[in-house]
């Protein structure tokens, strides 16, 4: 049986993986280092901005049996693959100052974090189950490798090996999940599970019974959601997170917190808005985000290094993102709820792009995020640099002047309370309060007089043109936040 | 005309606010000013070119009326994603508050230009931060849409706490941060309130929501007790009042007066245009709690005062008890009673705005507030002492003087709702009321009277006197204390036919 392959549903995808085996040949080929960097920013701005035409353009799917698409390039898989894309051509671009000092190799970096894009372009596109764990094995093994890039340093080290056992424990953990999943129903399609997991099945003779009374297919469920709660960090499963990314270079830090997480939650989104039962999921996730978002917050509090600051206030933001899906099952509003998620992530990777960014510009090249002491007087050496990252940090509070993080946790309390869980919107409101608490301290600490008077250094070009982009982009969705919530809706 | 004067009053502010941000020191300070000015002059304009009503026209209501009827109003689309619309509107409970507002701010930054508070940053980002307060207050005022209200509320959170954090007293970061967090614990109730109340009626709309949409009685419960403790925190009702204190003692004297006068208010309007009008049921259901809740408040902050040894903390504290009058008028959910809430809310924004001014130069001149050591200031300084013992008499309600009406009426408003329990409770309002006069008299006996302490008697004699910029930033507020305290209508007038329409809805 031959089957016709739809090109232009896959382009994002041909385009994101050709960037990484140009990047591969820009560094065979060419002896200078700038060379790889300009094709992987190249490559993934076409990407993005590819993946936007098409999906500007009516929903694509290929790959295709009868009744069901393993590739499904809809609107909404537009915008996360151009999400995705966006994100490494701003990665790739920060770490220019990395390179140069020759912290790590130029070619190789630039080549993984391309491979790593691919998975991310894929991901958003997935139609069942085994596309959709390989994409995001695609999008978390180079990472492995650039976790670990920091020469000659321990915590990169450490933090490398903390990171691939704890992901390649989570990923054993979603196969399995799968795989119990498909005994069950003989099936791998996610728009082909959630008819087969509602209604009867029959197991090796017996009689046929409701798929959801066998605890196999609880134990399924359980154990794909949970090895899928490893990649965003969700607690209890989170604790990876924070020293993996305080040995990580700065930049390979942000892509974790950023794309590697926004990875995790387009998983989580695909499996239970489309293929499993709403009631199973629904309080499990709403556990998952109060859990998240509490103890994210409350162990924020006591950081004093700024990377695990953001990491630890990372894991609580991801409880933020879950929370609306917690509301699934509870009543029939599954596109508002879909939608505050999927709006609160993309408002969350913006600014925490930006913080990020701006952590960047205010260190050495080589260096990692250090203590928040160090940053006392910051915005006074470096006055936009310095309003940038607070302007971030209060958009990650979700407050005025940061108005996107304000309209993503207006979009989160909203839709949970027109899935009429009340109660899970009071805790959300509960742990903004406790949120800004560390925020503002760190906003503060950058305004606060330097009692060390350390002077200014020069924010290397490319560092500043992302953070202007990502500034700027944080303030035009906070101004017209209907531009996300129209896209992410769709 | 109107309407252009309405978004004028808005934009001018947010413009001003990002010229003084870029501009340099000196420039920014009275580019800032400049603005504030204009927007004074907008929310004048605004008034006379909206209202077409006479101003002193006590009328019946028509029967029926919705309680929010815009003089003139804007409406555009903002995300439909998020029901928030852009839509302003201004009526006779919004324009005092946006005048007194516009007033204040324009003071605080006349005050500014001559005068930086010391051991702080840039004097031109410090204006820039008052006058985005200002545009925060007065969308809060003018909002006519829920989602839009909320927003509005939430803006000056940070301006204020940086203001606090950046110009205040030594203890000014602990203060700063017990503000923020405490009033956003405050507002993201609200925020929940607020989407319970739009998930439940399908609408954001102040107008439609007000005018009896209906909702079911667990829903008004629900959302009156979160609307109800947000705007609690706000006012400060007790016993949520714990960061008031603090954030006025150590904010700068300018973020004094903004904190008392204007964002207060947010506070009590909030709950008489939001709690009140949207969840009726759910007001008549807490009223009598509200109440005494309120009379407690009056009478703790009474007695707190009278054992107080701080000036500034004296008036933050004074602030708690004349709130608890303005509660107990809005508990009442009597036509007086409210309005006495209304006159009562501008009279104390005028009244203690120019307490703290005063407090502030108090401070300024001899380095100290302790009560202990000030002493003997009508002997060195009779203008100062003079203008402190005005500010005293009028903030304790002597008739004839703006504080007189809100208070005394608040009182009048409980024995009129009759009943025992609000009987007792205007008794202890009474009561209240005497204790204030008692606590603001030993304030002057020991500020004024008696011969100058030392501390008073070693102040260099030119810095003793009134300055020209201090005289600008504080006459308007005395005339305006006399003008409210003798001509009441120009606040009642304006407030008596959609306070009708309001009750009438409440009781309905």
């Amino acid at each position: 049986m031959t089957q016709s392959v739809d090109h232009v549903a896959l382009l994002p995808a041909y385009l994101a993986a050709g960037t990484a085996v140009l990047v591969l040949l820009a560094d065979l080929f060419v002896g200078r280092r700038v060379a790889p960097v300009a094709t992987a920013v190249a490559g993934a701005v076409a990407t993005g901005v590819v993946a936007i035409v098409v999906g500007a353009g009516p929903s694509r799917s290929t790959f295709c049996v009868p009744d069901a698409c393993s590739y499904v390039a809809n609107g909404r898989a537009a915008l996360m693959a151009a999400v995705f894309a966006f994100l490494t051509a701003g990665v790739v671009t920060l770490s220019v100052p990395l390179l140069r000092a020759g912290v790590a190799p130029a070619g190789e970096y630039c080549f993984l974090l391309a491979c790593s894009m691919t998975g991310g372009v894929v991901l958003g596109a997935a139609g069942d189950l085994i596309t959709l764990i390989v994409a995001l094995e695609t999008l978390t093994l180079p990472l492995y490798v650039l976790v670990g890039l920091r020469r000659q340093t321990m915590e990169s080290a450490a933090a490398a090996v903390t990171f691939f056992v704890v992901s390649v424990v989570a990923t054993a953990v979603s196969l399995l999940g799968a795989a119990l999943l498909y005994t069950v129903t003989g099936r791998l399609h996610l728009t082909l599970l959630a008819p087969a997991l509602t209604g009867d099945v029959t197991l090796a003779g017996n009689d046929p019974v409701r798929a959801l009374d066998l605890p196999l297919t609880s134990v399924g469920i359980a154990l794909l959601l949970l090895g899928l709660a490893f990649k965003v960090a969700a607690v209890p499963f989170h604790a990876w997170a924070p020293p993996t990314y305080d040995g990580a270079p700065l930049p390979v830090a942000a892509y974790l917190s950023t794309a590697s997480k926004l990875g995790g939650v387009v998983a989580i989104l695909a499996v239970v808005t489309v293929a499993l039962p709403p009631g199973v999921t629904g309080p499990l996730l709403a556990t998952l985000a109060v859990l998240t978002m509490t103890v994210g917050n409350l162990v924020a509090l006591r950081q004093i290094r700024m990377t695990r600051l953001l990491a630890w206030s990372s894991v609580a933001q991801a409880g933020y993102i879950l929370a609306p899906l917690g509301a699934l099952g509870v009543a029939d509003t599954s596109t508002t709820v879909v939608t505050a998620s999927v709006a609160y992530a993309i408002f969350f990777v913006v600014l925490e792009i930006g913080a990020f960014a701006a952590v960047v510009a205010l260190r050495e090249p080589s260096a990692d995020g250090g203590r928040i002491d160090s940053y006392y007087g910051a915005a006074r050496r470096h006055r936009w640099v310095g309003a940038a990252l607070a302007l971030a940090l209060i958009g990650l509070a979700g407050l005025p002047p940061g108005l996107a993080g304000l309209f993503a946790k207006v979009a989160v309390v909203r839709s949970l309370l027109t899935g009429s869980s009340g109660w899970l919107a009071v805790v959300v409101a509960l742990n903004a309060v406790i949120g800004l608490a560390y925020y503002v301290r760190v906003a503060a600490i950058l305004y606060a007089p330097d009692p060390l008077a350390r002077p200014a250094r020069p924010v290397p070009w490319p560092v500043a043109g992302v953070l202007v982009v990502a500034t700027g982009v944080a303030l035009a969705v906070g101004f017209a936040p209907q531009f996300v919530l129209g896209w992410a809706g769709r | 005309m109107s309407q252009s004067a309405l978004v004028a009053v808005l934009a001018l502010p947010a413009l001003g606010a990002a010229l003084a941000a870029l501009l340099p020191d000196r420039a920014a300070r009275l580019a800032g000013t400049g603005f504030a000015g204009l927007a004074f002059v907008a929310s004048v304009l605004l008034g006379v070119a909206a209202h077409t009503g006479g101003w002193f026209s006590y009328q019946p209501a028509e029967s029926g009326a919705p309680p929010i009827v815009p003089w003139t109003s804007v409406d555009v689309s903002w995300v439909p994603g998020l029901d928030l619309r852009l839509h302003f509107g201004v009526d006779g409970v919004s324009y005092p508050l946006v005048v007194l507002t516009t007033l204040l701010t324009l003071l605080c930054c006349l005050y500014t230009i001559w005068h930086v508070p010391a051991g702080g940053g840039r004097g031109g980002t410090l204006v820039a931060l008052l006058l985005v307060v200002e545009v925060g207050m007065l969308g809060t005022f003018l909002a006519l849409d829920l989602v839009l209200f909320f927003v509005f509320f939430e803006v000056v959170l940070l301006p204020m706490y940086a203001i606090i954090a950046g110009w205040g007293g030594e203890d000014r970061r602990h203060a700063a941060r017990k503000f923020a967090l405490y009033t956003l614990f405050g507002s993201v109730l609200l925020l929940v309130g607020v989407f319970t109340v739009v998930a439940a009626a399908g609408t954001a709309d102040l107008v439609t929501l007000t005018s009896g949409a209906v909702m079911s009685r667990t829903t008004q419960l629900a959302a009156f007790t979160l609307l109800a403790i947000a705007f609690a925190v706000k006012s400060p009702l007790w016993p949520l009042h714990t960061w008031l204190p603090d954030a006025h003692t150590q904010a700068p004297t300018v973020g004094s007066v903004l904190l008392a006068g204007v964002l207060l208010k947010m506070g009590t309007y909030g709950l008489i245009r939001v709690a009140v009008g949207v969840a009726p049921e759910g007001a008549r259901w807490a009223a009598p709690l509200l109440g005494a809740l309120a009379v407690a408040a009056i009478l703790v902050g009474c007695l707190v005062c009278l054992a107080q040894t701080e000036l500034k903390r004296l008036i933050a504290y004074s602030s708690v008890g004349h709130m608890g009058f303005v509660l107990l008028g809005v508990a009442t959910l009597t036509a007086t009673g409210i309005q006495a809430a209304l006159i009562g809310n501008v009279a104390h924004g005028i009244i203690t705005g120019l307490l703290f001014f005063l407090a502030g130069a108090v401070k300024d001149r001899f380095h100290t507030g302790d009560l202990a050591v000030l002493g003997g200031l009508r002997e060195r300084s009779p203008w100062l002492s003079g203008l402190l013992a005005f500010a005293a008499i009028a903030s304790l309600g002597l008739p004839g003087l703006a504080g007189f009406w809100g208070e005394a009426f608040a009182v009048v408003a409980a024995f009129e709702r009759g009943g025992g329990g609000w009987v007792t409770l205007g008794v202890l309002a009474a009561v209240g009321g005497a204790l204030t006069a008692a606590y603001f008299l030993r304030l002057l006996r020991r500020v004024t009277h008696g011969p100058a302490s030392p501390a008073v008697a070693a102040a260099a004699a030119p810095a003793l006197r009134i300055s020209g910029m201090e005289l600008v930033a504080w006459s308007p507020l005395v005339i305006l204390a006399l003008l409210v305290g003798l001509v009441p209508a120009l606040v009642l007038g304006l407030s008596d036919i959609p306070v009708q329409s309001l009750v009438e809805a409440v009781i309905r």
